[in-house]
């Protein structure tokens, strides 16, 4: 029994040992001495990348409170990728702010909270892991304290996160009131479609919309984007977002799959505001970081569409464009973070004649942008267009032809940045950016795998495998 | 490994290649090595082709491989080809070759020229072969942002926002494109019995009429788009004008033909009962399209605005044959798409010359280039011509194939419609003759148009070979239409069979 927790929850274990370990070392000083601190962080991260592929078998615990399964343990491995080469590029920024211990215990836990919150079969635990995963993260975000931005982001954070954690919560109990039982498959079984059901559903849809900032439910996310540390916004925008969307799909699909007739067109109208708003907006943002927040938000109108696909086409398009996504936008904020680290500069003008001054960021900051936009031979094309091809399985014509407006609309506004690089003459010449060593790995990892991913569909195929087992 | 792949892997190759060296001199003999293989590659399959089918081969498809990409999606890399698509694949590789000829001489950002566009003749070959809906449309895709970068970097003019606006609307068209072959995928499943993107099975299957006309709008205005046809057509005229000599050459002699032959294997062959109800519909745009395109050229003086616009209303012929469904007039619709490509890219050519020694392309500066420049003017005349219809060039014999063929029909619509494409010959001629007249013949207007040079060897060789394919073509149809002959026999019977 001991041995089977410990191998079924290794994930959680293996993070929860590298908090104490950070405690322990924050204790001996080890963090005084930032560069040493950050190798031994770097280290375990690695290790604890690597442990994640050591082969796992599906299981249940605390009388499936708890369980896990192959998708599940593929999800974990892409998030902790996402970890490793987000604390690979923030290297430089954390050992510049002297409280590395801090600042990884707090990230740490987040991740903590995903995992139990990837891995729940009850809906308490669920929201158990929703709140030790977003709590941090306000305290992240507003990580530099002398900067009034980062305040502002943080209190942005916590307030919107409160707010929306008590509507889920609210949305839980009515449909406590309405099941009698919370564990999902009892829910399962029960739920059938009511006023009660559908109101706790509203309200339920409503929170994890907050935090994959979906519109109407996305006011903080521009702002906590710009205002956060780049390492905890691309945090934010990757790993974070990544992990609600994932436990979204099992919630919808398998607790909620009773009620596919109602949140089908409530998925698809979300689906169609996102994508509009975050595109139209993305356009006229300067910043960015603001221009990411909106791109990512109009992304996950298109993660949208793979949704309302409702089958295992659905679940295997949105994990795989998650992958490709997670590269593109780390790839995207670990060169903002270098340039901005640099220069302080993080505008568009800004970027004119990047290729110019420094082609190689220039090139892997397009190839990524182009994966975004789904223009080939990215991987970002087959992602984007799985999605919308797992959406047409519904049969949803209406919100398809949004999608493929909203297709033309994005080319349009990352063709705007792409434009600004290459063909805009340089305004202010842009030094030459110091390449650190592990920014690089990161960014050579990342345009590796925007390139590869697309022509391998072993890997599309494993996925699909492993979700159609459930 | 199958020998067909091997014509995406030598540009692939190339542009690697590219990537690796350094010096600009090594770029460019790089890039010309990977052009010519190329054709002479195209060439030795054609030949082997021949022989194959001579020899009694009778699969629709020669050299087909199959390669799993993403078995769940059941999306194969399919490739294989026939007599259309090998002619398409001829011309492409003519217009490439020609392409990094006349761009030799490009002093900026040399490796990022050549990388861009080799990378879009990837697309196009890739497009050619492939009998797979998905990969045919990846490499449709493949085959418009590098247009984008190509026009907005090394492009002329109002550069950024012809090269924003040809992006958008090809990309428009692709998306429409997208629309149609998802729902081929779906429809496949529901009423074929199996979810299929393969271009051979769907073609075996046969969808219900409401659906195949969904589908048919979708994918024949999302390839019109490609096509420039009315009223989409705005894109032409303006990324055509800015763009850099290659690219106005690969634009006009090859994107433009993308969407023809999407026209014609996907939306037609693909859709018969819908093609044989509907596609009168669009004899309408490319009518307007013929005739707008050549009464908009009377208007241009900038002579690559009167190329795009004649480019325009001479792709409005490939509409014509494909919407006007007998078999004679699918004939001059894959005749007119490489007569004209080639044509096209020679004019092309021969007005980025001009440009580069004269500086300006208004056909009112110029004048007396031919006394000055013999060969440039020569080749200029020669395009003309082929422009014109003059009989013993290309543009004669694919033309008349299409009137020939459209007159099969005997409605009164039809006839007016192939009356007024015939009568937009003679508004071709008066534009041609004038700008010839005011820009190639008559004395040198101005003084410093004496000391300018005649066309170097590289400019020499793009034109002889493009020459030498309109003369091909003009002189020996025979060759071509036996070719794509029995291939066009095959979508014609599949739309008669209905």
């Amino acid at each position: 029994m001991i041995n089977e927790s410990i191998i079924i929850l290794r994930f959680e274990w293996l993070i929860a040992l590298m908090i104490v370990v950070l405690f322990v070392l924050n204790l001996m000083g080890v963090d005084k001495n930032p560069k040493r601190f950050m190798n031994i962080v770097n280290a375990m991260l690695v290790i604890n990348f690597v442990a994640g592929f050591i082969p796992i078998k599906d299981g249940y615990l605390f009388q499936g409170f708890y369980h896990t399964t192959a998708l599940i343990v593929l999800e974990k491995n892409i998030l902790n990728l996402g970890l490793m080469l987000i604390a690979f590029s923030a290297k430089q920024w954390i050992i510049e702010s002297k409280r590395p211990a801090e600042f990884f215990i707090l990230m740490f836990s987040s991740v903590l909270g995903m995992y139990v919150m990837l891995s729940s079969g009850h809906i308490l635990v669920l929201y158990l892991g929703l709140e030790l995963s977003s709590l941090p993260l306000a305290a992240l975000a507003a990580f530099n304290t002398d900067s009034r931005k980062s305040s502002e982001a943080g209190v942005k954070y916590i307030l919107s996160s409160a707010f929306s954690t008590g509507i889920t919560l609210f949305g839980i109990s009515l449909l406590y009131g309405a099941v009698g039982n919370l564990g999902f498959d009892a829910i399962i079984q029960h739920i059938h479609e009511d006023a009660l059901t559908l109101t706790a559903f509203v309200f339920i849809l409503a929170g994890f919309s907050f935090k994959m900032s979906i519109v109407p439910f996305h006011m903080w996310t521009a702002d906590v984007f710009e205002g956060a540390p780049t390492p905890v916004t691309n945090y934010l925008a990757v790993v974070s977002k990544g992990s609600v969307i994932f436990i979204f799909i099992t919630v919808l699909y398998t607790v909620f799959g009773k009620l596919e007739n109602a949140w089908l067109l409530a998925i698809s109208v979300l689906s169609v505001l996102s994508m509009t708003v975050g595109n139209i907006f993305a356009l006229r943002q300067q910043n960015l970081k603001r221009f990411l927040a909106f791109s990512s938000i109009a992304q996950v109108g298109f993660v949208l569409v793979g949704i309302a696909g409702a089958s295992n086409m659905g679940t295997d398009s949105v994990v795989y464009f998650l992958v490709i996504y997670l590269l593109s936008n780390i790839a995207l904020f670990s060169i903002v973070e270098a340039i901005s680290d640099e220069t302080g500069k993080v505008t568009i003008s800004d970027y004119k004649g990047l290729y110019k001054s420094n082609p190689f960021y220039a090139i892997i900051f397009t190839v990524a942008l182009f994966s975004l936009a789904g223009v080939p031979p990215t991987a970002g094309f087959f992602g984007k267009l799985f999605l919308l091809t797992s959406g047409m399985g519904s049969g949803m014509y209406v919100l398809l032809g949004f999608a493929t407006i909203n297709l033309v609309l994005s080319l349009y506004t990352y063709l705007r940045v792409v434009k600004a690089m290459f063909i805009d003459p340089e305004e202010e010449r842009m030094p030459l950016i110091k390449k650190s060593v592990l920014t690089n790995f990161v960014l050579a990892v990342c345009l590796i795998g925007i390139i590869i991913l697309g022509f391998a569909g072993v890997f599309y195929q494993y996925i699909d495998s492993i979700s159609s087992q459930l | 490994m199958n020998i067909l792949s091997l014509l995406i892997l030598i540009p692939l190759l190339t542009v690697v290649g590219i990537l690796l060296v350094k010096s600009d001199k090594l770029i460019r003999q790089i890039a010309l090595a990977g052009a010519v293989l190329q054709l002479l590659f195209s060439g030795w399959l054609t030949a082997q082709y021949v022989s194959l089918r001579n020899a009694g081969a009778t699969a629709q498809m020669l050299f087909e491989s199959s390669r799993v990409w993403f078995r769940p999606l059941g999306i194969n890399y399919h490739i294989g080809v026939d007599g259309i698509s090998l002619v398409m694949i001829l011309l492409t590789a003519a217009v490439v070759l020609a392409g990094v000829l006349v761009s030799w001489k490009i002093e900026k950002q040399v490796k990022e020229f050549f990388f861009m566009l080799l990378l879009l003749s990837v697309g196009a070959y890739g497009f050619f072969i492939s009998l797979n809906l998905f990969s045919m449309f990846f490499f449709l895709e493949l085959a418009v942002i590098p247009k984008y970068l190509l026009i907005g970097i090394w492009g002329t003019g109002k550069k950024e926002n012809n090269a924003m606006k040809l992006a958008l609307m090809l990309m428009t068209g692709s998306a429409l494109v997208f629309l149609g072959i998802v729902g081929l995928y779906f429809a496949s499943g529901w009423y074929g019995g199996e979810h299929t993107w393969d271009i051979m099975k769907l073609s075996h299957m046969h969808l219900p009429m409401n659906v195949q006309v969904i589908i048919y709008f979708l994918t024949f205005i999302g390839f019109g788009v490609f096509t420039g046809m009315f009223p989409f057509h705005t894109w032409a005229p303006d990324g055509h004008s800015s763009a850099p000599t290659a690219a106005s050459m690969f634009l006009a002699g090859i994107s433009m033909k993308l969407g023809g032959y999407g026209l014609l294997r996907v939306a037609t062959y693909l859709m018969p009962d819908a093609a044989r109800e509907y596609s009168w519909i669009f004899i309408i745009p490319a009518t307007i399209a013929i005739f707008y395109g050549a009464l908009a050229t009377l208007m241009q003086k900038d002579l690559k605005y009167m190329n795009a616009y004649s480019s325009v209303s001479h792709v409005g012929f490939v509409v014509l044959g494909v919407a006007m469904i007998t078999k004679v007039a699918f004939a001059g619709a894959v005749l007119q798409m490489v007569s004209h490509g080639i044509m096209t890219a020679l004019f092309f050519a021969a007005i980025g010359m001009i440009y580069d020694r004269a500086h300006t392309r208004m056909s009112n500066e110029l004048g007396g280039v031919l006394k000055q420049m013999p060969f440039i003017g020569t080749i200029f005349f020669i395009a003309g011509l082929t422009s014109l219809g003059l009989p013993g060039f290309s543009g004669f014999v694919s033309e008349m194939t299409v009137f020939v063929g459209s007159w099969e029909h005997t409605g009164l619509f039809y006839r007016i419609a192939t009356i007024l494409a015939a009568a937009s010959i003679v508004i071709t001629a008066v534009y041609i003759l004038r700008a010839t007249g005011l820009a190639i013949w008559g004395t040198i207007t101005k003084k410093e148009y004496a000391l300018l040079k005649d066309a170097g060897w590289n400019e020499r060789w793009a034109a002889i070979i493009l020459i030498a394919g309109i003369v091909l073509i003009g002189l020996a149809p025979f060759l071509f239409m036996h070719l794509i002959n029995a291939d066009v026999q095959e979508i014609f019977n599949r739309l008669a069979a209905g």
